[in-house]
């Protein structure tokens, strides 16, 4: 076990005293002041508070794209501050699933390579590479839009590609920002289902940030950021 | 593992209306380029195989070409016999003496006229350059008014096809042939008799440049020294080779010179066009860039990326460019040189020029592929996932 791996294997993301701060000409903005936060593996943790309340910052910094001013961000094991710029990417790679409000696929890629990307970071083959990005779209029930491309999906469709992209390296974490903000309500419904089925079928520890109640209340644990500080 | 080139490929495709503009762009240059150099080559060709290293031509002390030179017919068999002089099967000495005179005929087409140079000679021309050849009809008969024409001057001016009359110094002389010359000056040419030309054109008892073959090129020096050191000839002897080059030197530095200004303003150009081109796709494509980083693609990998999207969309140009340089090969272009007669040239267009159009095209691509590249992986991945 490497130096790095220092976490109790239960718990998936831990955030200790982390400030997060940002210089603005001569103003210094604390978005993050001292924060601390757990999630056990397997939580299905819903972050909620007002805009500007530092919550993308807080799962930025559990995602390992963005670093913390000062504490200690472990996540699956991994102290992220303790790795370089590459490393980081690769552990990304490994550990992290993203989906995003606007569901960031690639436009010219159809959903099978959209779903397949992440895995050109593997050392799987292309055969099993096909093969896994398809059993993913087939769960999120779009095999049969495989050749689509985005443009042709609707907004819940390419969520739910997004979503088999994410999943589809099995990773440790998955972080979801405001994954249903830009969906109408039926939607949004099918969405969290397949969220909320990742998390109990196959055990993906789930960090979600949201606006929305209906969302919140699919998680196990609902936390409020408000100024940079949890309040629950 | 890198992104696959065929992302590349279809993001040029997606964006085809900026792709297909700065396809163009890149193969407008490209052409430009090619053909400059096509011309610069075809130029120095002519230049180049113009007179042999073998040969020397003496002229009158102090005369710039052979057209301001006069040496009197003793004074040239004196030098002809000189031992460094080779000689022909007949036991002759290889001694060519000439008489040149310009004379203006109408281009086709244009109808403007253009200087060519009229050169008598004797028979022993033929031996002493070896690379004149008569690809259609036969060669003059000496003592008669007749001529025959260097091939690119047939190309280039009306009159003077086989069979026709070319008014010289109010004789009439009949065109009987056309010769090649390896690609050389010559052709530029139209020649004749000395017999015959000499006291049509008032200059008998002499030569206004003796062309010489000499036993072998290391003799030059001091064959020169010797025969200037002669005060009763007052002549000078240079390398033929030289002779010609110097004639045309300027005109073909300023051709170069032209060439490589042009080269280099349109390549900034096209770089600073490719450059925009891809900052504006780089842009476009910050959120996608941001987007692929998150899924853990390293810097390296992107900057890669589109450098070679870059890259690939220079090389469809280059080879666009290239092809439409290419039915360039063979067009015969003139200009003048310090003689003031035409020296007709064709351009060629080579499979080496062709790599150096394409390379430069790569370069243009690369150039202006990496500084929008380098950009776009170093923005922060959440500021790359903010844009719109
Ligand atoms: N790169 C940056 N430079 C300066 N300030 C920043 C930067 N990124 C975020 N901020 C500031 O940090 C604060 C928190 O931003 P953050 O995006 O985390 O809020 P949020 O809770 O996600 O809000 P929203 O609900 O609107 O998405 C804001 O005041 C924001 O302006
Ligand atoms: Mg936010």
């Amino acid at each position: 076990m490497s130096a790095t791996e220092v976490a109790n294997k239960t718990t998936a993301v831990s955030v200790q005293n982390v400030r997060k701060f940002y210089q603005r000409d001569s103003m210094q903005i604390k978005v993050l002041d001292g924060l601390n936060l757990e999630v056990p593996q397997g939580e299905f943790l819903a972050l909620m508070g007002p805009s500007g309340s530092g919550k993308t910052t807080l799962l930025n910094l559990i995602a390992g794209i963005d670093r913390a001013t000062s504490g200690r961000v472990v996540v699956a094991g991994t102290e992220l501050g303790s790795l370089s710029e590459g490393q980081l990417a690769k552990w990304r790679s490994r550990n992290v699933g993203f989906i995003f409000q606007f569901y960031n696929l690639i436009p010219v890629l159809n959903a099978l390579e959209n779903v397949e990307l992440p895995l050109l970071l593997s050392p799987l083959s292309k055969r099993e590479r096909r093969e896994r990005a398809m059993t993913a779209l087939r769960i999120v029930g779009l095999a049969d839009r495989s050749k689509h491309y985005p443009g042709q999906l609707s907004g819940g469709q390419e969520q739910r590609v997004a979503i088999a992209r994410a999943v589809v390296t099995d990773p440790t974490v998955l972080v979801a920002d405001e994954p249903t903000g830009d969906l109408d309500h039926q939607s949004a419904e099918e969405i969290l289902d397949l969220m909320q089925t990742f998390n109990q079928e196959f055990g993906k520890t789930i960090v979600m940030v949201t606006h929305d109640p209906r969302a919140a209340a699919r998680a196990h644990v609902q936390r409020h950021l408000d100024k940079g500080v949890l309040t629950n | 593992m890198a992104l696959p080139l065929s992302y590349n490929v279809r993001n040029l495709r997606a964006r085809w209306k900026v792709t297909l503009l700065a396809i163009f762009g890149i193969a407008l240059v490209v052409a430009a380029f090619v053909t400059i150099l096509s011309m610069a080559r075809g130029f120095n060709i002519a230049l180049s195989s113009t007179g042999s290293d073998n040969n020397a031509i003496v002229t009158q002390r102090g005369s710039m070409s052979e057209l301001t030179s006069w040496i009197d017919i003793g004074n040239a068999n004196l030098i002809a016999v000189d031992p460094r002089v080779a000689r022909g099967a007949d036991g002759k000495p290889l001694a060519s003496c000439e008489v040149v005179v310009i004379t203006t005929r109408p281009r086709k087409g244009t109808n403007i006229p253009t200087n060519i140079t009229f050169r008598g000679v004797t028979p022993t021309a033929f031996n002493v350059r070896n690379n004149i050849k008569v690809v259609e009809g036969r060669t003059f008969t000496p003592g008669l008014f007749e001529v025959i024409v260097g091939k690119r001057i047939a190309d280039r001016v009306s009159g003077v096809d086989i069979g026709s009359t070319i008014n010289i110094q109010r004789k009439n002389w009949k065109v009987v042939g056309l010769f090649a010359a390896e690609d050389s000056s010559f052709e530029s040419e139209i020649w004749g008799d000395y017999d015959a030309m000499a006291p049509a054109i008032g200059r008998n008892g002499g030569c206004e440049s003796l062309t010489v073959r000499l036993t072998n090129p290391t003799v030059l020096a001091s064959f020169d020294k010797d025969i200037r050191g002669n005060p009763q000839v007052q002549v000078q002897a240079d390398s033929e080779k030289k002779y010609y080059e110097n004639l045309a030197g300027s005109v073909a530095t300023a051709l170069i010179m032209l060439a490589s200004f042009v080269a280099i303003v349109m390549g900034i150009g096209a770089v600073f066009g490719a450059m925009n081109t891809m900052y504006a796709i780089v842009s476009q494509r910050t959120r996608e860039i941001g987007t692929l980083r998150a899924l853990g693609f390293s810097r390296f990998s992107i900057l890669f990326s589109f450098v070679m999207e870059s890259v690939l969309l220079a090389i469809i140009g280059g080879v666009l460019g290239c092809l439409i340089a290419l039915p360039m090969n063979g067009y015969t272009a003139a200009t003048g040189t310090n003689a003031f007669s035409e020296l007709a040239f064709a351009f060629k267009v080579t499979p080496g020029l062709l790599i150096i159009g394409l390379s430069f095209a790569v370069l243009m691509g690369f150039v202006g592929g990496l500084l929008p590249a380098f950009r776009a992986a170093r923005m922060p991945i959440t500021r790359a996932l903010r844009e719109a």
